[in-house]
């Protein structure tokens, strides 16, 4: 044992002397954080930059990467979708970052897309999403439907016994494939169209009196009912504050949110949503020293006693990490060499396991269910009993059910068929 | 399992009618290991610890129930002791002991262990206190807890309410308790219970008699049938008062965003982009204020009326001062000029307060709603936005009818030339006439802190709905802005349960379109000569 530990120091000590030669001779490695500061989503991205400098600051207090500081090079798109691909294109041509951490909403990711295919760059994506996609050059760090979604309703169907189910969401294409996912899941567990009742409305909607009644006779037909939510953003505050002065009581219908965090909530009173849940694969609230540890950074950082952390910066903490070691792995920045080490990379996450970045560049996550406390935290009332993988292309969606994902050689394909036996290319199949 | 909780409900009655003294308090060790018990049994056993909790007897177990019931109940985990939890902000929580009920002091989060409470409990632990409370003295108590019961009423409760229902004094209270009685009599198949629920328009209540309906016994199914239609008629007249109720509070929300346009707009001809971000600042200063008084957020938001004004009307003014008056009778430039103030004003916000939302605290009396009957209430909150829209407007006639100021304004704006002849100061006229536009922007924001998101986007997604509400009202007339911004919402709220939200803007926006092409002055256009200016 003691001399295992000379050992380690000597060559930690090696290592040091000769990491301190190669920073001399050697650039910094760049890490592009592509979030909005300004414009409506700088609501939900800026803390996710705050996050990542946090991170890139702990790195290099520790010395780095092989031996090498990290550069963080921040850019705004300023919430604007074909900014995003502007930025991207800055990042990775211009300032030829070696990875980029960014984006928030689907339609910013499918805007990045096409140039960080184009250009060889690798993107972490932290937030939940619709799925339907796998890119070579994006890893998912957030929640795919399977690992978000089906749970919650799993949750609802079983511990609960809903009968009927409201979907609403905003209108775009999360809430939408989301949705799409959730009627043939719901129908192929017997529940009839007329206990299916589907709502949008446009983001930043604030006007949710005839909604909300809506939903309170459909749920006064003597079936237990239960609305999945898929509201974006800060429609969410009018909605819920909406629920509450309408006297819907979680007991009676209560709400499952798939984007309500701790950020959200902070926003508002909570005290009437007490018991009303969301879906998520980290809360705050959970507890183990990883996540304390985690917390306690962040308050310092932030040197905001009431900073609340949420799911997508646990996601940039777990990419981060896991490119970090992807490149000590690999031994270099290099992005295919990145790509193919990253596979397989095991790190640890905030609520006491593992994640494992799968070969369909998704990860394993456990599935948390919470109940919203009067403090804007969440309880977690039931949790899946281990981690779930990623699945990049839904099993309940005509077109895409008999695809699969695996970028390991040789068939590295983002989607294979497994009917048909071939790789039907970059681009989507099942829209 | 239901009736296990009534009988546990039951014995806990008992025991509270028991002359003060009898009680038999059990030791504090006894104590600790039925909340030990409560802390590690799994939620399906939980029921069962409860029902151990209620029928010990002890006098505290009411206080440790309702504690659970709203999740205060905790352990700690150092010394294993039981305590509640005062106030869980932050890292370090209040707590006091559960068992002495003696404050313990700060405490760190992460040495509390909740104990575990989910819906399904919350709602049981609900129904047994709410059969506790059928027996205290006031009576508004009493109503609310038999309110609760409708559609929860099982075999040894019926029996329970049939003797309460002797001696209850309150008319309101027992009509309730007759209903939920009826409820339970008529899911039993008596024929007689119907006639109860016959007009009710409790949502249990129709759900017991469409299942009637549908019983097998014909004389029930009938009786049932009967009773439906007449709640249907009744429903269909409440659910019409409740869409034009929704009308009216979205059509205020969009008058009181669109008033102080239709001056700086109608009457002053200026194109204010930055309108919503003086609606913003008035929002913000509602937050700010809150923040001023910590606790009393009542005072701060009535304080935040002049001071939301006050706020906005010097802001419009600096706008008015530094851009708008070089930019006299250049629409386009204008329009261009303050859309860049817009955004500067809400970039400001953003780096100066913060990108996130601010959290503005709706005070005691205007939260929940006012309950016309079970199938009608109105929300409070846009109760008062409806008042304070009309308090606004009603006050904007007099300043311009009957003020000196408001005679200004109409001379300068029908003819500056001739006005400043007769010795009126136009610039004066125009800085309080934009001041007084953007401070009832900024009263806007005040009421819209109550019913939306304080966030530097707040402005802009009022912007478009208050030019529209202006120009279809007809520019110029605050009569037409009230009328225009009214009906807008009462169109929107019709068309939204059919057409969806989405589709019910983009109806409205066509049909705004299709009005202005007939009649491009609006509702109530201008005549005269100031028509013509």
């Amino acid at each position: 044992m003691t001399i295992k530990k000379h050992v380690k120091t000597g060559l930690s000590a090696l290592a040091l002397s000769i990491s301190l030669n190669a920073l001399a001779a050697e650039d910094p490695i760049k890490v592009g954080i592509l979030h909005s500061l300004s414009g409506t989503m700088a609501i939900s991205e800026s803390t996710l930059k705050d996050t990542l400098l946090m991170l890139i600051e702990k790195q290099n207090a520790e010395g780095g990467v092989l031996g090498r500081q990290l550069e963080p090079v921040v850019v705004d798109p300023a919430s604007n979708w074909p900014l995003f691909a502007e930025k991207a294109r800055e990042l990775l041509a211009k300032e030829e970052v070696d990875v980029i951490f960014g984006n928030w909403t689907s339609v910013s990711r499918k805007s990045v897309l096409p140039v960080v295919e184009e250009l060889n760059g690798l993107l972490f994506y932290p937030v939940q999403y619709e799925g339907e996609e796998s890119s070579e050059n994006v890893f998912y760090t957030g929640a795919a439907p399977n690992q978000q979604a089906i749970p919650a309703v799993d949750y609802l169907m079983n511990e609960i016994g809903v009968e009927r189910w409201v979907l609403a969401g905003t209108d775009y294409v999360y809430p939408r494939t989301t949705n799409k996912i959730l009627e043939t899941y719901l129908k192929s567990h017997g529940v009839a169209e007329e206990d299916i009742m589907i709502n949008y409305t446009p983001f930043g909607h604030s006007n949710w009196q005839s909604i909300v009644a809506d939903i309170k006779a459909f749920g006064s037909e003597g079936k237990k009912t239960a609305v999945v939510s898929t509201i974006n953003g800060d429609a969410n505050v009018p909605f819920y504050r909406e629920l509450g002065n309408q006297g819907i009581d979680a007991s009676d219908i209560p709400v499952v949110a798939f984007s309500v965090g701790e950020q959200e909530l902070s926003g508002i009173d909570t005290a009437p949503l007490v018991g009303h849940l969301a879906a998520w694969n980290y809360f705050m609230s959970v507890e183990g020293d990883a996540n304390y540890e985690f917390i306690d950074a962040w308050v310092d950082y932030t040197g905001n006693e009431e900073a609340v952390t949420n799911d997508p910066m646990e996601a940039h903490f777990i990419g981060f990490n896991m490119w970090v070691d992807a490149v000590e792995k690999a031994g270099t920045a290099d992005v295919d060499a990145v790509k193919d080490a990253i596979i397989g990379v095991t790190v640890p996450n905030l609520t006491g396991g593992y994640a494992t970045m799968m070969p369909n560049h998704h990860i394993t996550k456990p599935v948390l269910i919470g109940e919203i406390q009067d403090n804007g935290q969440f309880e977690v009332v039931w949790e899946t009993p281990s981690t779930v993988a990623g699945d990049a292309w839904s099993d309940f969606l005509p077109g895409s059910m008999d695809l699969i994902s695996d970028w390991r050689k040789p068939l590295a394909c983002g989607n294979y068929n497994v009917v048909t036996h071939s790789c039907g290319g970059a681009e989507e199949p099942a829209e | 399992m239901s009736i296990l909780r009534l009988l546990t409900g039951l014995l806990l009655l008992l025991s509270l009618s028991l002359p003060a003294g009898v009680y038999a308090q059990s030791s504090d060790s006894e104590a600790s290991a039925l909340l030990q018990a409560l802390a590690d049994s799994s939620y399906a056993q939980k029921q069962q610890v409860i029902s151990d909790i209620v029928s010990s007897g002890d006098e505290r177990a009411r206080t440790w129930l309702e504690a659970y019931a709203d999740g205060k109940l905790a352990q700690t985990k150092d010394t294993g002791a039981f305590v509640f939890v005062l106030s869980n902000r932050g890292r370090d929580w209040t707590v006091a002991d559960a068992l002495s009920g003696d404050t313990i002091g700060e405490m760190s989060r992460r040495n509390i262990d909740r104990i575990r409470i989910n819906n399904a409990l919350r709602k049981e632990l609900e129904g047994m206190l709410s059969v506790i409370d059928l027996t205290v003295d006031d009576a508004d108590t009493r109503l609310a807890a038999a309110r609760a019961l409708k559609g929860e009423v099982d075999a040894a409760l019926a029996e329970r309410i049939g003797t309460l229902l002797d001696t209850e004094a309150d008319d309101d209270v027992h009509d309730a308790l007759t209903e939920a009685l009826a409820i339970y009599q008529v899911a039993q198949g008596e024929v007689a219970a119907v006639a109860v629920l016959s007009g009710s328009l409790n949502p249990q209540a129709r759900v017991a008699l469409n299942n009637a309906a549908q019983s097998d016994n014909p004389e029930l199914a009938a009786a049932a049938a009967k009773a439906l239609e007449s709640i249907q008629t009744k429903l269909k007249i409440n659910s019409a008062a409740e869409t034009l109720y929704f009308g009216l509070s979205l059509g205020s929300v969009l008058v009181l965003a669109a008033i102080g346009l239709a001056i700086t707009f109608g009457v002053m001809g200026v194109i204010n982009m930055a309108h919503g971000e003086l609606i913003m600042l008035g929002a913000y200063t509602t937050w700010g204020m809150q923040q001023l008084f910590p606790g009393q957020p009542g005072l701060a938001l009535i304080l935040s009326i002049p001071a939301g004004f006050l706020v906005a009307a010097l802001a419009g003014i600096a706008i008015e001062r530094t851009v708008i008056q070089h930019l006299k009778g250049r629409p386009l430039e204008t329009l261009l000029a303050t859309f860049g103030v817009s955004l500067i004003l809400q970039q400001l916000v953003r780096t100066v307060i913060s990108p996130l939302n601010r959290s503005v605290v709706t005070p005691e009396w205007m939260s929940g709603s006012l309950m016309i009957n079970e199938a009608l209430s109105l929300t409070l909150n846009r109760l008062y936005v409806i008042g304070f829209a009309l308090v606004v407007f009603a006050g904007l006639m007099l300043i311009m009818r009957k003020t000196r100021l408001g005679l200004e304004v109409r001379a300068v704006t029908q003819n500056r030339a001739m006005a400043r002849s007769m010795g009126i100061k136009a610039t004066r006229v125009d800085i309080l006439t934009f001041g007084l536009g953007s401070g009832v922007a900024g009263l806007a924001g005040v009421a819209l802190s109550q019913i939306t998101n304080v966030g530097p986007n707040l402005g802009q997604s009022y912007i478009i709905d208050s030019f529209m509400v202006v120009v279809f009202g007809g520019v110029g007339n605050l009569w037409g802005t009230l009328v225009a911004g009214l009906s807008l919402g009462t169109i929107n709220q019709i068309l939204e349960p059919w057409a969806g939200a989405v589709l019910a803007k983009i109806v409205v926006l066509v049909f705004i379109i299709l009005f202005i092409q007939k009649r491009p002055r609006g509702l109530f256009p201008q005549k005269g000569r100031a028509a013509e200016g």
